[in-house]
């Protein structure tokens, strides 16, 4: 079995970690424009079901 | 290399795939409008549209040759029936993809997949009002820069204005002295809010903040007070 030939330092490991978890990013989110809430770009309104001024999906079938 | 693989796999074997595909497009033919996930949406798409191409001309030929995909007379006969007859001219096209979400369990993205002809309503694009700042040369830039920050209560007013006017115009298109009062009427409504803007403006510059970026950000109402 492969082993760790020398021991992997806090700050090695920290200083990859910083990159990772900073690059990582919120989906962009709008008002949504029927009622307000807020929903992300390019998907129907998750609590409304509207999408381009139009009900796209019912209540019950939404995720 | 993924050279000529192009269509997604599902992780099904090449028989579950075409059972699963013939079970999506007999579910869109029959009820319209289905929610799937978004992959198997995608996927019916370059499946179903071909069929309905070809379900435009009915012949005992085309029929046969659909069925070999759909493997359902009900879902034949709906398509060469209904469906082709609705569809009429459309030059492909067929179906529209709207994304809804990730759905609770496995995070999957869904979509709702529908046969634009039978759910044909025009789509509020939102960008009639974009469209209307084009049209104007100073007033668009800076209705432009006024639109993000939300809560603000000023783009309201000049947008409301910018409607009237030619509607107003367009009632009264004989009467030219009439236009041209209806014409004046906004820019004195929007002159009162022209220095507040410009203000607002000036702090932005002299900031060197990017406030279009911040969006509407409580500092950004500080500002503008
Ligand atoms: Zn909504």
């Amino acid at each position: 079995m492969a082993n760790p030939k020398r021991r992997h330092s806090k700050a090695r490991t920290r200083q990859r970690r910083s990159k990772y978890y900073n690059s990582l990013k919120n989906p962009e989110v709008m008002e949504c424009n029927n009622c307000g809430s807020p929903k992300v770009y390019h998907r129907a309104c998750p609590s409304c079901g509207f999408y381009r001024g139009r009900k796209v999906v019912e209540h019950t079938e939404l995720v | 290399m993924r050279h000529r693989n192009k269509g997604a796999k599902l992780g099904r074997t090449q028989a579950h795939r075409k059972a699963t595909l013939a079970s999506l497009s007999s579910a869109l033919i029959e009820h319209k409008k289905i929610t799937t996930t978004l992959p198997k949406a995608k996927a019916l798409r370059p499946f179903i549209e071909p069929l309905i191409t070809r379900a435009k001309v009915d012949t005992t030929h085309n029929r046969r040759q659909v069925f070999r995909h759909l493997r359902s007379k009900d879902a034949v006969d709906s398509l060469f029936f209904d469906v082709a007859e609705v569809v009429g001219d459309r030059p492909g096209g067929y179906t529209r993809i709207i994304k809804i979400g990730r759905r609770p369990g496995d995070g999957a993205e869904m979509a709702m997949i529908e046969l634009v002809d039978y759910n044909d309503v025009k789509p509020d694009t939102g960008s009639s009002g974009r469209s209307r700042t084009r049209r104007g040369s100073g007033k668009g830039r800076r209705k432009k820069k006024d639109s993000t920050p939300a809560t603000a209560q000023e783009p309201e007013t000049p947008d409301t204005a910018a409607e009237e006017t030619p509607a107003a115009a367009a009632e009264t298109p004989e009467a030219a002295t009439d236009e041209a009062a209806v014409e004046e009427a906004p820019p004195t409504a929007e002159s009162t809010e022209e220095p507040k803007q410009a203000a607002a403006d000036d702090v932005a510059d002299a900031d060197g903040t990017d406030v279009e970026a911040s969006g509407a950000d409580p500092d950004d109402e500080k500002k503008d007070a």
